[in-house]
């Protein structure tokens, strides 16, 4: 199948420009002199200065990174036990209900989400701030956790588990020095996709936070409301930038763990 | 004893935080509104049996009486099912032309596919405000090029939704029909055009129905979370946007009407039953296929 026609090229152009140049176009103009942002004025870089010296904007960034720090930390953890217990935990009462559960919060709409949760915080009378918003990330973060962990267990060979059981391990050493090394890599990824969930999220933390805690998307929602503004013009691209950082520095990373893995193999036949 | 504390937390957290919750819901969308805070009398007050004798449906009957919402409910579902379409129109082909491309170029496009989904939802959404306004980029470019004289209005209508969703939900499309044409025998598709089928006809008899599961997961990926979208139609969208997430996001922070707000998620939860059934039920087929 390695024939690409014309069609297929245009296809492939035509969606990645549609893709990529929303993101350019803001890119290139959080470096306009111009306060208005389709009239282009020259290069400047006072935008980031001033972002850099808004207050506001620095406590909702640090708001938002402890959230998204501890909430993904948190997530990935119950997320993990979930997965095993799913996994290989065999049969328990109320199954069904746990998976019901985990899948459920996936396709939940964000709004009914927050909603319930603002409406049990009021219940129980939870003041709301930093404390609600994590417990209202780890919640639905887990489950997108548990559930690239459990894709990962129900790959991978359960005898070795069981060598390591019969072999005098304990299920808690086994764990940690079997199952946990082999499963490392979705247990990132899953921490990865909890923190960029956390970072991104703007419906759940509207509903789940109170005065004292603005997170960044909050911050950003109500300045972009009012229209384009080049501040955030200026923060767009520090995020894009970090994130594509951040994606090409993961992808090279696994690239040479391929590459090593290879040679490892490689040695071992050799070996033999 | 230690399996048991394995099982117990992470349920005991879902429980308290996911299935509770929705229990309050419930219980708030059959209550009076009330203006103390918080703002519902509780219908239940001591036992079950009161409960039940002052359970009341006004909140759900004053729902089908005000056109707002009933109006709300079609429109998010005819937004949701056109740029389900046009996502597909859209990513069918990226996928295809995806799966046909040279080995080692894939990981490259798969990367580029997944890379806008790391980046922050609302900033993708905001991107379009600059370009779809009536200076905007989009204008610019059509007046530069002589397509239109005067500038179009697309910001603040619907069409600028479904642009706003067809971007951002793009890469849902994509990954499972690209990794469903991926597993796809191409020597199928030579035997078809062997037997005299034209390459179109191939296309449409083979590589469509081959495809299937993988069109019908990416078009529920699309469709389930475009449904009780928030974000894109309030900023997108004009004032005649009507779309089920906004209405509830303002009934609640606007108007402060909670009961409402609560049956007007009850009623977005029951239709989104059927879609997430019939999506399961397809990734099932799928894995028994597969096993």
């Amino acid at each position: 199948m390695n024939r690409l026609s014309s069609f297929n090229v245009v296809s492939l152009t035509l969606g990645f420009v549609f893709l990529y140049v929303p993101m350019l176009i803001l890119v290139i103009y959080s470096f306009n002199a111009s306060k208005l942002v389709t009239v282009w004025a020259g290069f400047s870089t006072k935008w980031y200065g001033e972002l850099l010296s808004n207050e506001a904007f620095l406590d909702a960034a640090w708001v938002t990174l402890r959230v998204a720090v501890i909430s993904s930390t948190i997530a990935t953890i119950l997320g993990t036990m979930a997965a095993y217990v799913l996994v290989r935990g065999g049969r328990f009462f109320g199954r069904t209900l746990f998976s019901g559960m985990i899948y459920a919060p996936l396709v939940m709409p964000e709004v009914i989400t927050g909603l319930s949760l603002l409406l049990l915080f009021i219940g129980i009378g939870l003041d709301r701030g930093v404390f609600t918003i994590v417990l209202a990330h780890t919640t639905f973060s887990m489950c997108f956790v548990s559930v690239v962990v459990s894709s990962r267990l129900v790959s991978f060979d359960k005898s070795l588990e069981e060598a390591a059981l019969d072999l005098g391990a304990s299920p808690w050493d086994a764990f940690r020095l079997v199952t946990l090394p082999i499963i490392a890599p979705a247990v990132v990824s899953g921490w990865l996709l909890a923190f960029t969930l956390s970072l991104d999220d703007l419906v759940i933390a509207s509903f789940t936070s109170g005065p004292s805690a603005t997170t960044l998307p909050m911050k950003i929602w109500s300045s972009v409301r009012l229209g384009v503004s080049p501040e955030i013009n200026a923060l767009s691209s520090i995020l894009i930038g970090l994130v594509t950082l951040g994606v090409i520095a993961a992808s090279l990373a696994s690239k040479q763990a391929a590459v090593r893995a290879k040679r490892d193999e490689q040695a071992a036949v050799r070996a033999v | 004893m230690r399996r048991a504390v394995l099982i117990a937390v992470p349920y005991a957290w879902l429980l308290a935080l996911f299935l509770i919750p929705f229990a309050v819901v419930f219980k708030i969308s059959l209550s009076d509104i009330a203006l103390a805070i918080p703002p519902y009398t509780p219908t239940a007050k001591d036992g079950i049996w009161n409960m039940l004798s002052q359970l009341d449906f006004e909140n759900f009957i004053f729902l089908t009486e005000d056109d707002l919402y009933w109006k709300a409910y079609v429109s998010s579902l005819q937004i949701a099912l056109i740029s389900t379409v046009l996502t597909l129109l859209v990513g069918y082909p990226m996928a295809y032309a995806m799966a046909r491309a040279p080995e080692q170029w894939r990981p490259t496009l798969l990367m580029l596919v997944i890379l806008p989904f790391w980046t922050s939802f609302l900033i993708r959404v905001y991107a379009w405000v600059g370009i779809l306004s009536g200076e905007g980029f989009l204008n610019q470019f059509l007046m530069w090029i002589g397509i239109v004289d005067a500038p179009l209005t697309i910001l603040n209508t619907n069409t600028a939704v479904y642009i706003g969703i067809v971007y951002t939900y793009l890469p849902f499309m994509i990954l499972p029909i690209y990794s469903a044409l991926d597993r796809l025998d191409g020597s199928l598709i030579e035997a078809a055009e062997d037997l005299g089928c034209s390459r179109i006809k191939a296309f449409w008899l083979v590589t469509i129905p081959l495809s299937r599961n993988g069109i019908i997961a990416g078009c529920f990926l699309v469709f389930i979370p475009a449904l009780g979208e928030f974000v894109i139609p309030s900023l997108l969208g004009g004032s005649g946007t009507l779309m089920i997430g906004k209405v509830l996001f303002e009934e609640f922070f606007s108007n402060r009407d909670w009961p409402v707000a609560s049956a007007v998620a009850v009623i977005l939860l029951l239709i989104l039953i059927i879609p997430i059934v019939l999506f399961q039920r397809n990734e099932q087929k799928q894995v028994e296929a597969e096993g």
